[in-house]
């Protein structure tokens, strides 16, 4: 638990400071309806409170005879009816308008993820790229990027605030979104759908680089992971096979290929580790490794007994994974 | 014309016919609607201070980022367990509460027209209430929200007993619900008193059918989906699992049913607004035709807007944009019933500074906050942002405890001295409001902004440096707040049960048929079936006894009351009303026990349910002496 | 003003034990239908979205369900309901031994629809865990079984009544929401028949 006190690097991801094409026409549609309900609401308040400081027009308590017919028609027709009807059409046409920007596809040929599900973190996919990491998308600033969206077990919802609305993965089916930054930065990123047990720790980053940084962040990922250099590591990297990573977890490059577990090729080069949970340190990996349970309640990733040498050899083969 | 007088012995006659002796068997026994009415009262009053109590754990939890008061397990349960409890277990059953008690009474009746069934609704009320409960006391309360989605709520991903006591106990109180919609219906349509023609009904009995109807036609697709779920969950039968069958099916069935319930948790807490209002405003109600129409319109066009809480599920933009158009709609009705509130307050003849109508005014100002957030969740752009955050947390609080508990409080105040002859006190009654509407405001709205800065809903904890510490905070100590506003209103209850001025018939001079009687009414409430000439029958200056009839509208031989046409309360026959029985209880402890064998698995236990449950309803059923042709 | 719907009570007594439209017991039964005609439409439209959702939902080896049995089921259900119609006519005009047979040949052909059920079941080589199909085709099958059953029990019951003479001309409440309740849970085979077992015949590839 002491490990979750530790904070994960994202700035604030508000849905009102968007960074993208999508989240800027939804966040104007959003002010745009408050403004509007906010000059109703005045009105209301003042048709409301103003009989109310009226003094009584006497001490008298009979009951008063029923309002004319045409007074309850112009308040109730008029003013109940029909103003509303012509406030929620304007809304209607707006949100039509702002349906229409934001349903945008981006054109054939551009970039797709694929973003997988997983109770409780991200498999992040290149297609044709051959690049498979976890929590953490990059994209290419200023272009439209498709993100194909499935599931491996429940329901899920992928949400990044300041670049797009949400739009769930949901197992046997593929959804479609896509998000824009416009510019460069890390944008926080979270499980829309309750999904069980950590769902309040499945969150990831989504990377806006300049393109010229994504393409050789892909070059880099593609590759294998590099041979294990050092004594330690290579200590680790037997610990990683004898002690059953292996069975979950893939490497490539190396005859591991395990698929129930994110993808580890270059985990050292990763922000966030276990599902956004924390901060990939040296620290939070050896605790994480050590302690599965302890630092992610409810977690699938089993608790791996082993000596504290091992754990630190382990350990120093995956930072090695860059 | 001549006033129907009680005659000699009239009274004694009722007295032995009505009213049982104060001992326990009549106790369990008892079909008096009046009774019936308080139980559910009093013990959906519970559910609201026990899912009160969930809530502040939870608000506990979030006070601080990063905080390890609650397990991840138990923070799952409480939000699920909170939102079922209000939902199913408080916010519809206390209006049955208040339904109960006053329906009969405003439409000059002797009881409900299924009394039996009526004791029976309440007795599965509690009952699977009872199951539910059972599984938070042994550690496996349901935790899969209150909406239950499949495939986390199915047999592979949720394999403990968790989701059964969620699916079982609430089809067990689908058919409390159901019953006591059914009879809702026939006693509106068919014990209206002498003159009381559909378009003489208050508004309340209108709200009321419409909720009736929601829950006759909304409720199946639950009854449907918890099938399909208990059946996939324990026989392997697959309709949800994505394998085989569809996650989304579940969505649809939930929502068909889902939103309607909306509707049947507030349409009859607005009638009650609207019978309360002219009283505290000295003038009947503005448009009460449209208000009658409005929410017919309300209670229909909630079954067209489901798809509003799958915008974010992938559903193809065509068929979405029509579901935010009747989303959008909907808000119409609702506009017009705001509308006839705010006239009738503008065109009052005076002012009456009461509890119940400072309840009201606030209640006003927080459903047009709860309405504009709902309008701006029909937008789909906006609500691919909006779902599933704190900003659709805020949103339904607003409507609920805006649409539901405020006016729920209101009526408090407006009908406990009816039902036990003294006023509550009105300075505690000014704290109990001015508390609530603080506290309501405090906890609630900044939930908004939080949503809007990204904090979902359903997460048991939240690291520091994303900004929603402080709102949180905030957010906390508003729900405390709000929490000592409804200790107030026990305090108050309970102070003014002893030392409450007394109320005598008709204390707020109101014009419905209840005031006619004395507080509280005699068990047959009326000694001589009314007979009303208007919408305000007791301020249009006409006698309620006059008219033709007779005995006809004394029938103090035996339990009798009288049955009249459905469009026009033209009389067409006398109804026995049925002796108090133990089979309603009997019934419902033979259900309980069928419920339970299913929650256990034990067949045996499910064959001794179902074996009593018919047996009951055969003894139920069963001609008495008396009803038999000679 | 004048009191004046009070004044249309009729010179003769009212009745103290009414049928029909007039009796609370009627429309109780009439919303019970109502509910449960719900609960049977949401089973049919589940049917319906996961024949659109699922490529394989359908028999086994895209097979159409075969007709013969479940139309002599039709006849039994329709026949059934004739039978409760005419014996219900029957204590209209007082005569208890139509009452009594018209009740007797419907709760046989109802009796004999059940039977045929299970000989449906029996001859079916999978299970309702074998796929979203057949879940919902025992679900339906089974779920309109049950609600038949209910409605023989309540059959049995008032058959015994009759012979007991509980009923007359005037006095007959339940007889008329029995058969009312019957002629629903035929009126339901009809939809059941026409959506689960002829409709594929027209609408598979």
């Amino acid at each position: 638990m002491m490990a979750l006190l530790q904070t994960v690097t994202v700035p604030h991801p508000s849905t009102l400071d968007p960074r993208g094409p999508a989240a800027a026409r939804e966040a104007a549609l959003w002010w745009g309806m408050l403004a509007v309900a906010t000059v109703i609401f005045i009105l209301v308040l003042y048709l409301l409170l103003r009989p109310l400081f009226r003094r009584p027009l006497d001490g008298d308590t009979t009951p008063g005879e029923a309002m004319p017919h045409d007074v309850q028609r112009r308040w109730l027709v008029w003013a109940g009816a029909v103003m509303p009807a012509a406030v929620l059409f304007a809304v209607f046409i707006a949100t039509l308008f702002t349906l229409a920007a934001v349903r945008m596809p981006p054109r054939a040929g551009d970039l797709t993820i694929e973003v997988i599900g997983h109770r409780w973190w991200w498999e992040v996919r290149y297609p044709g790229r051959g690049v498979v990491t976890a929590d953490e998308l990059h994209i290419p600033v200023g272009r439209p990027v498709r993100i194909r969206l499935s599931s491996d077990d429940v329901i899920h919802s992928f949400w990044v605030p300041q670049l797009a609305g949400k739009t769930d993965l949901i197992p046997g089916q593929s959804n479609d979104s896509w998000i824009q930054a416009s510019q460069a930065g890390t944008y926080y990123g979270k499980c829309g759908e309750y999904c069980g047990r950590q769902h309040a720790h499945m969150s990831f980053a989504v990377v806006a680089q300049a393109p010229g940084d994504f393409d050789q962040w892909l070059m880099r990922e593609a590759a294998g992971a590099p041979a294990a250099g050092d004594s330690g590591a290579v200590v680790g990297q037997k610990v990683f096979r004898d002690r059953g990573c292996a069975f979950c977890h893939a490497v490539r490059g190396t005859p591991y290929h395990g698929d129930v577990g994110p993808d580890l090729t270059h985990v050292a080069s990763r922000r966030l580790l276990a599902g956004g949970s924390f901060d990939n340190t040296r620290g939070m990996l050896a605790g994480w490794i050590a302690n599965p349970d302890v630092m992610k309640p409810g977690t699938l990733m089993p608790a791996v007994e082993m000596p504290g040498d091992e754990l630190q050899a382990l350990v120093d083969y995956l930072q090695t994974l860059k | 014309m001549s006033t129907i007088e009680a005659g000699p012995g009239v009274e004694e006659r009722l007295k032995t016919s009505w009213e049982p002796p104060e001992t326990l068997y009549f106790q369990l026994a008892s079909v008096d609607h009046k009774k019936i009415g308080k139980r559910y009262l009093i013990t959906a009053f519970i559910f609201l201070l026990v899912g009160g109590v969930e809530a502040l754990l939870m608000r506990m939890q979030l006070s601080r980022p990063e905080n390890t008061l609650l397990t991840p397990e138990q923070y799952d349960q409480l939000f699920t367990m909170h939102g079922v409890t209000m939902i199913f277990w408080y916010a519809a059953p206390i209006l049955s509460g208040f339904g109960n008690y006053l329906v009969p009474l405003f439409i000059g009746s002797r009881d409900m027209a299924f009394p039996r069934l009526n004791a029976f609704s309440y007795w599965t009320f509690l009952l699977s209430g009872i199951v539910l409960y059972t599984g938070a006391v042994i550690g496996l309360a349901p935790d899969g929200g209150w909406f239950a989605y499949t495939p986390l709520t199915g047999p592979a991903f949720s394999p403990g007993l968790n989701l059964d006591f969620y699916a079982i106990s609430l089809l067990f109180l689908t058919i409390s619900t159901t019953a006591g919609a059914i009879n809702f219906i026939v006693t509106i349509f068919k014990m209206r008193c002498p003159g009381m023609s559909m378009s003489r009904m208050p508004l309340a009995l209108w709200s009321t059918l419409t909720m009736s109807f929601a829950v006759v036609f909304g409720m199946p697709p639950l009854t449907a989906a918890l099938v399909f779920l208990e059946l996939e969950r324990r026989w392997n039968f697959h309709f949800f699992d994505p394998l085989s069958g569809s996650p989304l099916l579940w969505q649809h069935l939930f929502w068909i049913f889902g939103h309607p319930w909306v509707y049947v948790v507030i349409l009859p807490a607005t009638g009650l607004v609207s019978m309360m209002l002219p009283t505290f405003c000295r003038r009947p109600i503005v448009g009460h035709t449209y208000i009658v129409l409005a929410t017919i319109a309300t209670g229909m066009a909630g079954f067209g807007v489901w798809v509003h809480h799958m915008f974010a599920t992938g559903i193809p933009v065509l068929s979405t944009t029509f579901f935010s158009a009747a989303s959008l709609t909907v808000s119409i009705p609702s506009g017009i019933q705001i509308f006839g509130w705010l006239a009738t307050i503008w065109h009052a003849k005076r002012h009456v500074w009461r509890t119940p109508f400072y309840f009201i005014v606030g209640f006003i100002v927080l459903f047009v906050i709860g309405g504009f957030s709902g309008v701006m969740t029909a937008a789909i752009p906006a609500d691919w942002q909006e779902t599933d955050t704190y900003f659709v947390v805020a949103h339904l609080h607003y409507v609920l405890i805006g649409i539901n508990l405020f006016p729920v409080m209101a009526a408090f105040y407006y009908w406990l001295p009816k039902m036990t002859g003294r006023m509550l006190d009105e300075r505690l009654g000014r704290w109990n409001f001015w508390v609530m509407f603080t506290g309501m405001n405090i906890a609630f709205f900044p939930m908004h902004v939080v949503g809007m800065l990204g904090m979902t809903r359903r997460i048991y904890t939240y690291p520091a440096h994303l900004g929603w510490t402080w709102l949180n905070q905030v957010e906390t100590v508003g729900g405390f707040i709000f929490a000592a506003g409804v200790l107030i209103f026990v305090a108050n209850y309970f102070i003014s049960r002893k030392n409450g001025v007394h109320a005598g018939p008709d204390p707020w001079q109101a014009s419905s048929l209840e005031w006619s009687v004395s507080s509280p009414p005699p068990a047959w409430n009326f000694s001589v079936i009314p007979a009303v000439a208007s919408r305000e029958p007791l301020w249009d200056g006409t006698d309620l006894l006059a008219g033709g009839g007779g005995d006809q509208r004394v029938l103090s031989h035996q339990k009798k009351t009288l049955g009249t046409s459905v469009l026009d309360a033209v009389p067409d026959s006398v109804l026995h009303m049925p002796e108090d029985t133990l089979y309603p209880l009997g019934l419902s402890i033979a259900l309980t026990v069928l419920f339970y064998g299913l929650v256990f698995k034990s067949a045996l236990v499910f064959a001794i349910g179902l074996l009593a449950t018919f047996a009951a309803i055969v003894g139920w059923l069963w001609p008495k002496p008396g009803e038999l042709p000679e | 003003m004048s009191i004046d719907a009070a004044a249309a009570f009729p010179r003769e007594p009212l009745p103290d034990r009414v049928k029909g439209a007039r009796a609370t017991g009627w429309w109780g039964m009439v919303w019970l239908i109502c509910t449960e005609a719900m609960l049977f439409a949401s089973y049919f439209a589940s049917w319906i979205f996961l024949s659109e959702t699922i490529r394989a939902f359908g028999e086994e080896g895209g097979r159409y369900p075969p007709l013969g049995l479940p139309s002599l089921m039709t006849v039994l259900l329709a026949s059934s309901s004739i039978a409760a119609w005419w014996g219900e006519k029957g204590i209209e005009k007082g005569d208890q031994g139509r009452l009594r047979l018209g009740l007797a040949i419907a709760w046989l052909l109802g009796a004999a629809f059940i039977v045929c059920q299970v000989i449906e079941y029996s001859h079916k080589s999978l299970g309702p865990d074998s796929g979203a199909y057949h879940s919902l085709f025992y679900t339906i099958t089974t779920t309109h079984g049950v609600h038949l059953a209910a409605g023989l029990l309540m059959g049995a019951v008032v058959q015994l009544r009759a012979w007991l003479g509980h009923f007359t001309r005037e006095r007959h409440l339940a007889v008329q929401n029995t058969v009312l309740y019957l002629h629903f849970v035929d009126g339901v085979w009809m939809v059941i028949f026409l959506l689960v077992y002829v409709s594929p015949h027209f609408w598979r590839r």
